[in-house]
């Protein structure tokens, strides 16, 4: 099947039931993307379907209808997305296995809400699991990565 | 290579060690220093200064010998030498080095000894240095016990120092200008007109000289970066998806593979039926082993799926099977022949007790099992072939996982080679070596071949050693509005001797985290007594993030709460009367001002207080609760603590946050119950922690008037249970005395 990831066409021979995440971690060796559960209750695997946040680790790649996005497509360090500068200047991350997930995941909902208030940035990012406790970070991260793409 | 010259007071405590473990390991053991393993494969033109710092033609390398689990180690370590070099963080590699005894950690000897930690009596400071020559004869190479930072504050700032020095001689070489006319700046010797010599070039010289050891550490006005707001060093890879950690690495000619064992932890298997995963696409191998089965696979979810169809027959736990059992086990241990240590008795317990009459006070607490599940599953990637082993993955005791793989194919331990790896968090999870024991199992049957073995979420939640189970008892009494007795009796089983049993380690003596947290308690009631029992071992367990003092702690404060109520006084009043140290004190004082203890609050609200001693440090939290329509919200924390120095700063609030959440979250809503020999609780639906929206607005002072410096990774997590505890009875009038407290309440 044809999957196209960050711009890039990719042809593979995979199991229509492979969820995407393992195609994209061990089939073409993007590792932005992270296995944390397999059930769809940590948030680590998220990617984008044209633009929409998505469980890489439930969506079967047979069911893949669009353009994917991993943390790799959404911003390089050499030029980084708002929400990635945001993370960098709040220094989120301890760990950090989590945080490709919690960006992928702020910067599909700020496209849908770019002026959050604290009650909606705390729903939207709830499915998210922090095992470390960055959340009071990814909190401000939020906010100063809204700010920034209103801004833009 | 000489000996690098210490400062003061080490060479007092490595000089009285010294005398006192000649009688164990020979002094001349004692004084050795290690071997610098940088040496070992030290090309041409490479000066190897001392086993922290190398520097070459190609650039600056920092040796960082604590694991970064997310704590920030890399980065701080690289802040302690860089500052003494004079470089910037922009301005050099680090890399976690190779297993080696010269990395042998001192400070961890410190929690180690049965003294208090603000006890600097003789006997104390004593054992503390023979505790800590034990360390360095064994070479323990220990990432754990919140040592990071006091093990390498002298240590990587003196490394840094004799590197610069160094480089200076080699300058004065080159040129003839005396050494007195030179400075150093960003990762150059500058000449006094202003020429810079830049480190990389000095390198071949200085790589012929001795080491400079008579070094002057800087005046800490003079500091660049330990105590600034500094950028840590793995931020921007954090922030973009390029931080490489042991699961996603890819080693050439690379298979995948997963395993089910026991779920019954510790016992075997019996027998196993694969045929309905043997011809699965892309599974070319199941293995079966003594204790589960592995599948070699193209593909991790391959494995992963071939793994479901296998048909097992387990033998028996080696525990009892059900949960209730477990508390029954530990509920049976507050007996004499069970007395692990009476670690406390001031004035006279049993009959302060004896003459209170009506108002003696009792309750019984709980806390569960709780599992470590940190974000990053546990994998490995080994390969075996007939001379040599190579490991990559991320662990907290390098040389131990050298050592026991060594054991295991009957190797030098020369032969093992690890490469450890960030890791995506560990909570003590990597301690253990199942990860690295199944794998090596595995790759031995694919010689040749490198082996990378993920475990299935599913499978590390039931793998997983988990935090020790127990309970308390209290009895205490008040008069005149004042606490007047406590008496505290605390049963767990011992995760310190579960642990070392399976390091083949043994600890002697009494266990000193069963009680850690309790009787430690800084406060001077006059008749105040700690005991603790040691249950005999359930399921195994072992450290999770501050260790004893995560349930002990929980314990002490929450009984002590009780009784001021009962006493009809203000909890953090009567804990300021109680108090009796001037550091605890302080921490105290801090997070009443910070909460504006006693200001008015709305109706159904409350506020609740903790103050736990662990790992040398006091911390106070204040926690603030509303009892809303749709649970109990936690508003806010305030928390203080005192450390001595904070090196970095930013990670230091990170961390500290990050310890509030995970004791406040595990305490809400997480634990491991047993059923037919099984953990219940296989992922994170069933054992989540903190969510975002569950969590307060959290605000972290640092006092810094203790001249010891100390770590911060666990000992913001005792007090948040029972502050969180009090605040919901302060709220509601209902006393939680069971973790985790979601059984008993809602959350929102």
């Amino acid at each position: 099947m044809k999957l196209t990831v960050n711009g890039t066409s990719h042809e593979v021979e995979v199991e229509e039931d492979m969820p995407l995440l393992w195609v994209l971690r061990d089939e073409l060796g993007i590792t932005g993307v992270k296995y944390g559960c397999g059930i769809a209750q940590c948030g680590a695997c998220t990617v984008h379907v044209d633009g929409v946040a998505v469980r890489s680790c439930q969506l079967a790649a047979g069911d893949v209808d669009g353009e994917i996005t991993t943390i790799e497509g959404l911003g390089t360090p050499e030029a980084l997305h708002a929400v990635q500068e945001a993370w960098v200047e709040h220094q989120v991350a301890q760990c950090g296995y989590c945080q490709s997930g919690q960006m992928m995941q702020a910067a599909s909902f700020l496209e849908l809400n770019s002026a959050p208030t604290d009650t909606q940035i705390d729903e939207a990012m709830s499915g998210n699991l922090c095992r470390c406790g960055t959340y009071p970070r990814i909190r401000a991260a939020v906010k100063t990565a809204a700010t920034k793409l209103q801004g833009a | 290579m000489g000996r690098v010259k210490t400062i003061a007071r080490r060479s007092f405590l490595i000089g009285s060690a010294a005398i006192l473990g000649g009688v164990a390991f020979g002094t001349y053991l004692v004084k050795r220093d290690p071997a610098n393993p940088l040496t070992a494969d030290a090309a041409a033109g490479d000066a190897v200064f001392n086993p922290w710092v190398k520097i070459n033609a190609d650039g600056i390398t920092l040796v960082t010998p604590h694991t970064d689990l997310g704590q920030g180690a890399a980065s701080m370590q690289a802040m302690l030498i860089a500052e003494e070099l004079d470089v910037d963080l922009d301005q050099i590699t680090t890399t976690p080095g190779v297993p080696a005894a010269a990395y042998y950690n001192t400070a961890l000897a410190a929690e180690a000894v049965p003294f208090r930690s603000n006890d600097d009596s003789f006997a104390a400071e004593t054992m503390r240095s023979t505790m800590g020559a034990v360390m360095k004869v064994l070479g323990a190479q220990v990432t754990g016990g919140s040592t990071s930072v006091p093990d390498s504050f002298d240590k990587l700032r003196q490394a840094g120092a004799v590197a610069r020095e160094t480089l200076k001689a080699a300058a004065a070489a080159e040129t003839g200008i005396e050494v007195a006319k030179l400075r150093t700046e960003r990762a150059a010797v500058v000449l006094p007109d202003g020429t810079r010599l830049e480190y990389t070039a000095l390198a071949a010289r200085a790589a012929q000289l001795d080491p400079v050891t008579d070094v002057t550490l800087r005046d800490p006005a003079q500091w660049r970066l330990i105590g600034k707001q500094v950028q840590r060093m793995d931020v921007l890879a954090k922030s973009t998806g390029t931080q490489t950690y042991g699961i996603d690495l890819k080693v050439d000619g690379m298979v995948h593979a997963s395993v089910r064992m026991n779920p019954r932890k510790g016992a075997p298997m019996l027998g196993f039926d694969a045929a309905a995963a043997e011809g699965m696409r892309g599974v070319s191998q199941i293995i079966g082993l003594p204790y589960g089965v592995a599948v070699i696979a193209d593909n991790t979810w391959r494995a992963f799926r071939a793994l479901e169809e296998i048909e097992i027959d387990w033998d028996k736990a080696p525990y009892p099977a059900e949960q209730e059992e477990h508390w029954a086990a530990v509920a049976a241990s507050f007996t004499p022949d069970r007395l692990d240590k009476e670690w406390r008795h001031d004035g006279d317990v049993d009959s302060a007790l004896a003459n209170a009459g009506e108002t003696v006070f009792e309750a019984e607490y709980r806390a569960p099992y709780v599992a470590h599940q940190p974000l990053e599953p546990l994998s490995a990637i080994v390969k075996v072939t007939e001379d040599r082993v190579d490991i990559w993955a991320s662990h907290q005791l390098p040389r131990f996982v050298q050592q026991r793989v060594a054991k295991k194919l009957e190797m030098d331990t020369d032969q093992i080679h690890l490469h450890n790896q960030y890791a995506g968090g560990s909570f003590g999870h990597r301690l253990e070596f199942d990860n690295i024991d199944v794998t090596v199992d595995v790759a031995r049957e694919l010689p040749g071949t490198p082996v990378k073995l993920t475990f299935r979420r599913e499978e590390d939640f039931v793998q997983d050693y988990n935090r020790q189970i127990g309970m308390a008892r209290g009895r205490g009494a008040h008069a005149g509005g004042k606490v007047t007795a406590l008496d505290l009796e605390i049963a767990t089983v011992s995760a310190s001797r579960s642990q070392s049993k399976r390091l083949g380690a043994p600890v002697p003596g009494p266990d000193t985290q069963i009680a850690a947290g309790a009787w430690n308690m800084r406060y001077a009631v006059p008749d105040l007594r700690v005991r603790a029992y040691a249950v005999p071992e359930l399921a195994p367990t072992s450290s999770w993030r501050s260790v004893g003092a995560s349930t002990a702690g929980f314990f002490a404060e929450s009984f002590l709460d009780e009784l001021i109520h009962a006493a009809g006084a203000d909890p953090m009043e009567e804990r300021l009367r109680l108090v009796n140290d001037n550091d605890a004190r302080r921490v105290l004082e801090a997070v009443a001002e910070m909460s504006n203890w006693g200001s008015p609050l709305g109706p159904r609200k409350g506020r609740g207080v903790a103050l736990v001693t662990s790992f040398g440090v006091p911390v106070a939290e204040v926690v603030e609760v509303t009892d809303t329509d749709d649970g109990i919200r936690i508003d806010r924390v305030w928390l203080a603590a005192e450390v001595g120095k904070v090196v970095d700063p930013v990670t230091f609030e990170n961390v500290v946050a990050g310890g509030v959440i995970w004791g406040l979250g595990h305490a809400m809503n997480s634990e491991i119950t047993y059923s037919d020999g099984m953990a219940e609780q296989d992922n994170f639906h069933m054992a989540e922690g903190m969510r975002m929206h569950q969590c307060p607005v959290i605000e972290v002072r640092a006092l810094e008037n203790n001249p010891a410096i100390r770590g911060i990774g666990e000992p913001p997590v005792p007090p948040a249970a029972p502050a969180l505890a009090n605040a919901i009875f302060a709220a509601t009038g209902t006393r939680l005395r069971e973790m985790p407290f979601f059984n008993t309440v809602s959350f929102v």
